[in-house]
């Protein structure tokens, strides 16, 4: 019952987290892309990326933790029903290239940033053992 | 903007502990290389939040249901690390299908959530 706790507690920081990037970063660079959603999207790829490559496998924390921090703050951060919500809105104002583009760098964008975390992670988790 | 973090904050909560608990209850029961879990929240979260916005309630519902809690509910991240994950065992087949069940998927689930919503 106690990890449930301590990942909702965890899903609270980081939806704050995300509301208050939503905030920050208005839809700007290209009419009505929506950058606050993607950018931490993206950021969110990339340290969970790194984080179960590096973090979860130096096993220095205790596994709720672990589970807190990676599926409760990481993964509340990012958000894919609004990412879905926002295309639509895209399609719907007509804004077909904008809508093309947030789907494309999403699927690609993400990937790349998740990978290159991955490999960070993975890198810096050698280094650390060899060390 | 006090106020409507404290709503984020709120369903922030719930979203991430009914994910967390989607996950525990399905993984067990589907062993397959296949990222059931995400996929039914993500895609279920889609919905709902097209449903959501499409009602048009208040802002208040929205930050406290839409941003918090479906907002956490679903996510992005573990979906990229899972995509990685199938890309380094070169599991192409489920690759695609994950990413063309979760990308079309979530775009029409979201748009028949709005439709409805409407009504």
């Amino acid at each position: 019952m106690g990890i449930y706790l301590l990942v909702g507690a965890a899903g609270m920081a980081g939806a704050l987290l995300r509301y208050y990037v939503s905030i920050m970063i208005e839809p700007g660079w290209m009419s009505g892309f929506p950058l606050g959603t993607f950018s931490a999207n993206m950021i969110g790829s990339f340290v969970l990326g790194w984080f179960t490559t590096c973090i979860v496998a130096l096993k220095k924390m205790p596994p709720p933790v672990l589970k807190a921090i990676g599926t409760g703050l990481i993964g509340s951060f990012t958000t894919f029903s609004t990412f879905s919500v926002e295309t639509v809105e895209l399609l719907q104002q007509g804004l077909w290239e904008a809508a093309f583009l947030y789907v494309f760098l999403s699927l690609a964008g993400g990937m790349l940033m998740a990978g290159l975390g991955y490999h960070v992670g993975h890198l810096i988790y050698r280094k650390g053992k060899s060390a | 903007m006090i106020l409507n973090s404290v709503l984020v904050l709120i369903g922030g909560f719930f979203g991430a502990v009914s994910r967390f608990g989607v996950s525990q209850w399905m993984n067990p029961r589907f062993s397959s290389a296949f990222p059931v879990a995400t996929l039914a929240v993500n895609l279920s979260g889609a919905f709902l939040l097209g449903l959501l916005v499409g009602s048009g309630i208040g802002e208040m519902w929205l930050r406290l249901l839409g941003t918090g809690f479906m907002g956490a509910f679903t996510t992005f991240s573990t979906f990229k690390l899972e995509n990685i994950e199938l890309l380094a065992e070169k599991k192409w087949k489920l690759l695609i299908g994950y990413l063309a069940a979760s990308y079309i998927g979530g775009v029409f689930l979201a748009f028949i959530g709005m439709t409805i919503g409407l009504l």
